[in-house]
């Protein structure tokens, strides 16, 4: 155990030396380099959209973003594989704190506004699907934690996930056939810098990624809530 | 020495990333093993972050006063690594979600989290 330990230490210590490495040569940029100054320039007039970082997840980089929602749903599934099988059902109690009930009625309402005025905003505020679809996912994980027995019901994630999923990809493709290649957001006009209904297909697109990763966390939290309901 | 905040982020962030790999290592439990690996996680992402800085700059978000489609170029930071973060960050949620489902099974099977219960593929 004393020479697993001592190995451990210098490992972390080589690691440190490494990362202390790579402070001492860093060195603040004054200006921006290539990628960023082109995207930095042409976001206003190509995408149209006010976040520059929402422009790079949805539109330069759109294809990363749908792998990244196909990561996301593959995780989803796979927790529910693994814990399909959860043992005997247990009769349990509903012993959740009046408290904690309370508060929940009173936050789950404003928490998924707040989720939905997120992810709309997502091309002119900071915030976007990801951060949207992560507060919607809180405000289930509330209403689970305050009813376990039930009342969330996985079915209407499942086929709210898919829809989403399945339309996000039917945009990609009508932006192959009438825009400039998989995921254009100029399929739609690009409107006005700053307004809501603007950067064509990017609140649509960043709707949708909301509501998939919205639902997509919901049903990992409902899953492992069920099995936590179960004995082996 | 001359301490910037994107110096200071890049200390935080090294500093997580070995707090991580140190309690990845030497935790027993399965579920502070998985903590290590979230923490190493986030320093990572702070690191990343932190290299996209540049000095006396403002986000890339147009706001119409501060900044501008013509000075966007000149008052923002690097958009590129905020976009590869959000992309991590969600990748790492993923990650961990996994892991604890697995634990979750594993304590199921062996009603316990203690990593030297398991010895199934040790020789």
């Amino acid at each position: 155990m004393k020479i697993k330990n001592s190995l451990v230490i210098l490992l972390v210590m080589a690691f440190g030396v490494f990362l202390f490495q790579v402070y001492k040569q860093h060195q603040t940029q004054g200006s921006l380099n290539k990628t960023a100054a082109y995207y930095n320039t042409n976001t206003p007039d190509e995408v149209g959209a006010s976040n520059v970082v929402t422009a790079i997840v949805v539109t330069y980089r759109g294809l990363d973003t749908l792998g990244e929602v196909t990561v996301l749903f593959l995780t989803a599934m796979i927790v529910g594989y693994i814990l399909r099988h959860g043992g005997k059902e247990k009769p349990m109690k509903n012993n959740t704190s009046e408290i904690l009930i309370t508060a929940a009625n009173v936050l789950i309402p404003g928490s998924i506004i707040l989720g939905v005025y997120v992810f709309i905003n997502g091309h002119l505020t900071p915030g976007g699907g990801f951060q949207g679809g992560a507060i919607i996912g809180t405000a289930i994980t509330l209403m689970i934690l305050a009813d376990p027995l039930g009342s969330v019901k996985k079915a209407v994630l499942h086929i709210t996930e898919s829809l989403s999923g399945f339309t996000y990809i039917l945009i990609g493709l009508a932006g192959l056939l009438f825009a400039g290649g998989f995921l254009d957001n100029r399929i739609l006009p690009l409107g006005n810098l700053g307004n809501l209904l603007s950067a064509g297909a990017i609140p649509l697109i960043y709707s949708l990624i909301g509501l998939k990763v919205g639902t997509e966390l919901s049903s990992i939290i409902a899953s492992i809530n069920e099995t936590g309901n179960k004995t082996a | 020495m001359n301490l910037t905040i994107d110096k200071i982020a890049l200390l935080l962030g090294m500093s997580l990333m070995l707090i991580g790999l140190w309690g990845g290592f030497t935790q027993k439990n399965l579920l502070k093993i998985i903590l290590s690996f979230s923490i190493f996680d986030t320093g990572l992402n702070i690191l990343i972050v932190a290299l996209g800085y540049l000095p006396g700059r403002t986000a890339p978000i147009i706001d119409g006063s501060a900044v501008t489609p013509e000075n966007l170029a000149l008052v923002a930071i690097d958009p590129v690594p905020q976009a590869l973060v959000l992309t991590a960050i969600v990748i790492g949620f993923g990650t961990t979600a996994l892991l604890l489902a697995y634990a979750l099974k594993l304590n199921q099977h062996k009603k316990s989290l203690d990593i030297n219960q398991f010895t199934d593929l040790k020789w």
